[in-house]
C-alpha cells in the first residue's frame, strides 16, 4: 500500500434513480392535469392521514417514542462507523457474507455475481427502496436475469411497465379497472374474464406468485433495519409474500443501506411502535420476520448482505442535511404532503418522493446534478411532514438549507433552476431590490410613498390581473389587491410623529405575566365553545 | 405596558388597516404602541427562497432597528413572521458569524408575540366581545396559517378569540390544517401546484357558506382573497385583528373587493 498525503476525502455521490430529469415545477404542471392520479392520490392519502392519526391519538406517549427514535438514530449517524464494523462481525460470525458496495452500479455487480454462481436466471424479490434506488431489475434484466417483484403493488407496477409513485403504495395511481387490464394482459393463463373485484385480482396473482415463490432458488430483499449487536435483520410487511421470500429460497441477497442500522435489538421495539402506525395506520403489520444468520436444515443456507453507501456518507457530511438519513420509509410524509398530494410521486422523478426526496435525492445524487437543485424548492413549508415524521426529521429545515446551497452552486454556475437564465436573473435582481428595501426603513418609507402610483396599473377593476415575468404564475391563479393609498409607516409618521425613542423605569416581567396567565387558552377556548360550538365541520 | 409594533413588511405596504386594527385593539387595552420606524421585514423571504446573506443583512435592519428603543414587547398581526424571529432569525445570523447579533435576535423574539398569543397570554384576554368589545355580525370561517399553528405552536388561540367575537356566527372550515398554497415565492415558482392548493381551500371555504374568511396572516389571505377574486367569488378575506377592533360604535365594514375599511379609521 503506498502512502498519501491524507487531505479532505472527496465527496462521493450516489447513482442510480436518485435524480430529477425535469425541473420539479414543470413535471409537476403536466402531472396536474392528470385528473385520474389526482383522484386517487387525494382518496388515498386522505384515508392513510385519518387512519394514522386515529392510532396515534390513542397513544399518550407518542411524542416520547418520536424523541426516543430521533435519539436513537442521531446515535446511530454519530457512531455508524462503529455499528457497521459491529453489525459485519455478527452478521459473519452467524454464517452470512458481507459484502461492501461503494454505490449502486458496485451493488448491482455484486448481486449479478451472487446470483450467477447460483447458476439461475430468474429470482424474487421483496419489495424493496434500496433496489428501486439502484435500478437493479432492469440491471439484472440487462444481463439475462428476470427479477419478480413479488409485492403485489409492485407487482402491478412491474407488469404494466411503469414506475413506483408512492413508497408504500406504488401502485397509487392506478384504478382497478387499470389493474384488470394490466393483469388480463400480462399473466399468462389468468381467466381471460377476470373482473376488477379486488378478492378476483388478488386472487390472480397468487396464483401466479406461488409457483414462483416454490421454484426459485434465490430471492432479492432490502430491509428495514439491521441489527449491530446481534447482526439480525428484520422487514415489517403487510402481505406475506416477504416472508416466503425470506424463508422458501436457498440464497437470501438483501441489499441494505448503511443507515439501516440499530445499535441493539431493544432499540427496535421504539420502531416496531413507531413504523406501523406511521406507514399504514395500523398497531401492528401483519408480518414481521426477523432472521439472524444461517440456521442448519431451516431457510436460506446462503445468506448475503450488500452494504451500499451510494451518497450516504456525503448526506452524512452535512450537519444539517444528515438527518434525512434517519428516515425509516414509513411514507407519513408523504401522505400528509399538500405538494406530493397533488402533484403526485413521479413529479419528484427518483425513488424517493414527497418531502422527503426532496431532501434526500439532492443530497444522495448532489444537489448540481440534473435538476436536483429544483427539489428543495418543492413546498410551501407548511410542516405538515415535521409534524408527522416519525423520527422527528425537521425537512422544512432541511429544505431551506437545501435551497441556500441550490442559490450559492446558482450563483456560482450563473445558472438557475437547470438553465433559466433569465429566471435566474429575474429571481436575482427581485432579492437584490428587496434586499435594499428590507435593510432600511427610510428606504422602505421613500419607497411605499410610491404606492398610489401602482394604483395606475391596477385600472379600473382596483386589482392587478396579470403580470409580467416569474411573478406571473401568481396571476395566472389569483388577482393581486390594489395597493393603498399609504402605507402604514408612513401614515404612522404622519400622525402621530416620532414618540419618545426611551421611557425609563423598569420593563414589564412578561415571563410572570404568562406564568399567571396559564390557564387562560383553556379558558379562552371553553368561552368560544360556550358562544360559537363548533357543531360539526362542513362537508 | 409599552409595545413595539412590528407591522410586518406585507401589512405596511399592502394592508395598513390590519395595523391600525392591531394598534386599536392594543391602545384599547391601555397599552402605549410604539412604531420603531427603522423596521422593515423578518427576513423570510429571502431566508426561505435560499438568499441567506441577504437575509442576514434584513435580520440585522430588524435587530437595530427594535434594540434602538425601549419598550415591554413586540407584538406582530403574524404567527408566520413572529416565528420566524426565533426560528429563523438567530440561525442566520450565526451562519454569517455575527453572535452579537444572533443573541440579540434571540432576545428580541423572546419578548415578541403574534397577537392572539399577546392577549390571551400575557394580557389575560379569554372573551373578544366582553373584554375587547369586539362586535361584527356576519357569517365567518377562518384559515390557521401552518406557520402560526405548527413553528409557533398557537393551536386554537386565534379561533377562539374568533370565536368570542359578539354577533359572530362561525363555521369552521373542512381540512382546517390544510395549506393553502401560498409559501411565499413557492407561490410563482411552483405557481401550478400553488394554484391546485388555494383552489381547493377556497372551495372549502365557499362550502361553508360563510361570506368572511379571516385567519391570522395577510400573506395567506392575500393568496386566498386572490383566488377568491378570480373565481368571481363574493367571500371576502379579513384578517382577524380587523374583526377583533370592530366595535358597535365603529363595526367594521366588508364591501367591494378590495376596499375593506377597518373601524375606528
Ligand atoms: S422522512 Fe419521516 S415521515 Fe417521511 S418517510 Fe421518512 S421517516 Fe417517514
Amino acid at each position: 500500500m503506498s502512502t498519501t498525503a491524507l487531505g479532505m476525502p472527496t465527496v462521493r455521490h450516489g447513482v442510480g434513480n436518485i435524480f430529477e430529469f425535469e425541473p420539479f415545477p414543470e413535471y409537476a404542471e403536466k402531472e396536474l392535469k392528470n385528473e385520474q392520479l389526482r383522484a386517487n392520490l387525494g382518496f388515498a392519502t386522505h384515508k392513510i392521514r385519518d387512519k394514522r392519526a386515529a392510532v396515534i391519538n390513542e397513544l399518550p406517549d407518542w411524542q416520547d417514542l418520536r424523541t426516543a427514535g430521533s435519539m436513537i438514530k442521531q446515535k446511530v449517524m454519530a457512531n455508524l462507523d462503529t455499528y457497521l464494523q459491529e453489525f459485519e462481525k455478527n452478521f459473519t460470525a452467524k454464517g452470512g457474507h458481507v459484502h461492501w458496495a461503494r454505490d449502486a452500479n458496485e451493488a448491482n455487480e455484486i448481486a449479478l455475481r451472487l446470483i450467477r454462481e447460483q447458476g439461475v436466471t430468474e429470482v424474487n424479490k421483496i419489495k424493496s427502496m434500496a433496489t428501486a434506488e439502484t435500478g437493479l431489475n432492469e440491471f439484472l434484466e440487462e444481463h439475462g436475469i428476470s427479477a419478480i417483484e413479488t409485492d403485489l403493488a409492485e407487482e402491478i407496477v412491474q407488469l404494466g411497465e411503469d414506475r413506483p409513485s408512492h413508497i408504500l403504495v406504488p401502485a397509487i395511481h392506478r384504478n382497478r379497472t387499470e389493474i384488470r387490464d394490466i393483469f388480463r394482459k400480462k399473466i399468462e393463463g389468468v381467466n381471460p374474464d377476470l373482473s376488477d373485484d379486488p378478492a378476483e385480482l388478488a386472487e390472480a396473482s397468487r396464483f401466479r406468485l406461488r409457483e414462483k415463490f416454490l421454484t426459485n432458488k434465490v430471492a432479492i430483499s432490502g430491509v428495514n433495519f439491521g441489527i449491530a449487536e446481534t447482526g439480525t435483520m428484520t422487514i415489517v410487511e403487510s402481505e406475506g409474500n416477504g416472508r416466503m421470500c425470506l424463508t422458501l429460497p436457498e440464497t437470501l441477497i438483501t441489499f441494505m443501506g448503511i443507515e439501516k442500522i440499530l445499535p441493539t435489538t431493544q432499540d427496535y421495539e421504539v420502531f416496531l411502535q413507531l413504523l406501523p402506525r406511521s406507514s399504514t395506520g395500523e398497531r401492528m403489520n401483519p408480518y414481521t420476520s426477523m432472521w439472524t444468520g444461517v440456521t442448519p436444515g431451516d431457510g436460506p443456507q446462503n445468506l448475503h448482505v450488500i452494504l451500499m453507501d451510494n451518497g450516504r456518507t456525503a448526506a452524512l457530511a452535512d450537519q444539517v442535511g444528515r438527518q434525512a438519513l434517519h428516515c425509516i420509509r414509513c411514507s407519513a410524509c408523504m401522505n400528509v404532503c399538500p405538494v406530493y398530494e397533488r402533484a403526485g410521486g413521479h413529479a419528484y422523478g427518483s425513488t424517493y418522493p414527497g418531502p422527503i426526496g426532496a431532501i434526500l435525492t439532492p443530497q444522495l445524487g448532489g444537489i448540481e446534478e440534473q435538476y436536483n437543485s429544483t427539489l428543495p424548492f418543492a413546498s410551501s413549508l407548511c410542516g405538515a411532514c415535521y409534524e408527522a415524521c416519525p423520527v422527528k426529521i425537521n425537512i422544512p429545515d432541511v429544505l431551506v438549507h437545501l435551497r441556500g446551497k441550490a442559490v450559492d452552486l446558482e450563483k456560482a454556475q450563473g445558472e438557475f433552476e437547470g438553465g433559466k437564465k433569465d429566471r435566474h436573473i429575474q429571481m436575482d435582481a427581485m432579492m437584490f431590490g428587496a434586499k435594499t428595501l428590507f435593510t432600511s426603513g427610510k428606504l422602505l418609507s421613500l419607497a411605499t410613498r410610491g404606492l398610489p402610483a401602482s394604483r395606475l396599473i391596477t385600472g379600473r377593476s382596483h386589482k392587478i390581473s396579470k403580470l409580467p415575468g416569474i411573478v406571473g404564475g401568481w396571476t395566472d391563479y389569483r388577482d393581486i389587491p390594489e395597493p393603498p393609498k399609504s402605507s402604514f409607516r408612513n401614515d404612522w409618521k404622519k400622525e402621530r410623529g416620532e414618540a419618545p425613542k426611551r421611557v425609563g423605569g423598569e420593563r414589564v416581567d412578561l415571563q410572570a405575566l404568562i406564568a399567571a396567565n396559564q390557564g387562560k387558552l383553556a379558558e379562552a377556548h371553553a368561552k368560544a365553545e360556550a358562544a360559537n360550538p363548533i357543531v360539526k365541520e362542513a362537508k | 405596558m409599552r409595545v413595539a409594533l412590528f407591522s410586518t413588511c406585507i401589512v405596511d405596504a399592502m394592508y395598513p388597516r390590519v395595523a391600525q386594527a392591531t394598534v386599536e385593539i392594543l391602545e384599547r387595552l391601555g397599552h402605549e404602541v410604539v412604531f420603531p420606524q427603522g423596521q422593515t421585514c423578518c427576513s423570510q423571504m429571502h431566508a426561505n427562497s435560499g438568499y441567506f446573506d441577504d437575509a442576514y443583512q434584513v435580520v440585522k435592519t430588524h435587530v437595530q432597528a427594535f434594540e434602538e428603543w425601549d419598550f415591554d414587547a413586540i407584538v406582530a398581526p403574524s404567527g408566520s413572521c413572529v416565528a420566524s424571529l426565533g426560528h429563523q432569525q438567530p440561525m442566520l445570523a450565526e451562519r454569517a458569524g455575527d453572535s452579537a447579533i444572533a443573541k440579540s435576535a434571540a432576545d428580541l423574539a423572546a419578548r415578541s408575540f403574534e397577537l392572539s398569543q399577546f392577549l390571551i397570554d400575557v394580557c389575560g384576554i379569554t372573551n373578544a366581545a366582553e373584554q375587547l368589545g369586539s362586535y361584527f355580525p356576519g357569517s365567518v370561517t377562518y384559515h390557521s396559517s401552518c406557520h402560526g399553528m405548527r413553528l409557533l405552536g398557537l393551536g386554537s388561540r386565534q379561533e377562539d378569540l374568533i370565536r368570542t367575537v359578539e354577533g359572530l356566527e362561525y363555521t369552521r372550515i373542512e381540512g382546517l390544517d390544510q395549506c393553502c398554497g401560498f409559501g411565499g415565492t413557492f407561490s410563482f415558482k411552483n405557481a401550478d401546484t400553488s394554484g391546485a392548493m388555494v383552489a381547493d381551500k377556497v372551495a372549502n371555504i365557499e362550502k361553508t357558506g360563510a361570506s368572511v374568511c379571516t385567519g391570522g396572516d395577510a400573506s395567506c389571505l392575500m393568496n386566498i382573497g386572490g383566488a377568491l377574486s378570480r373565481k368571481g367569488s363574493p367571500v371576502q378575506t379579513v384578517h382577524f385583528a380587523e374583526i377583533l377592533a370592530s366595535t358597535k360604535e365603529k363595526p367594521l365594514q366588508v364591501s367591494g373587493p378590495v376596499s375593506i375599511t377597518a373601524g375606528g379609521k
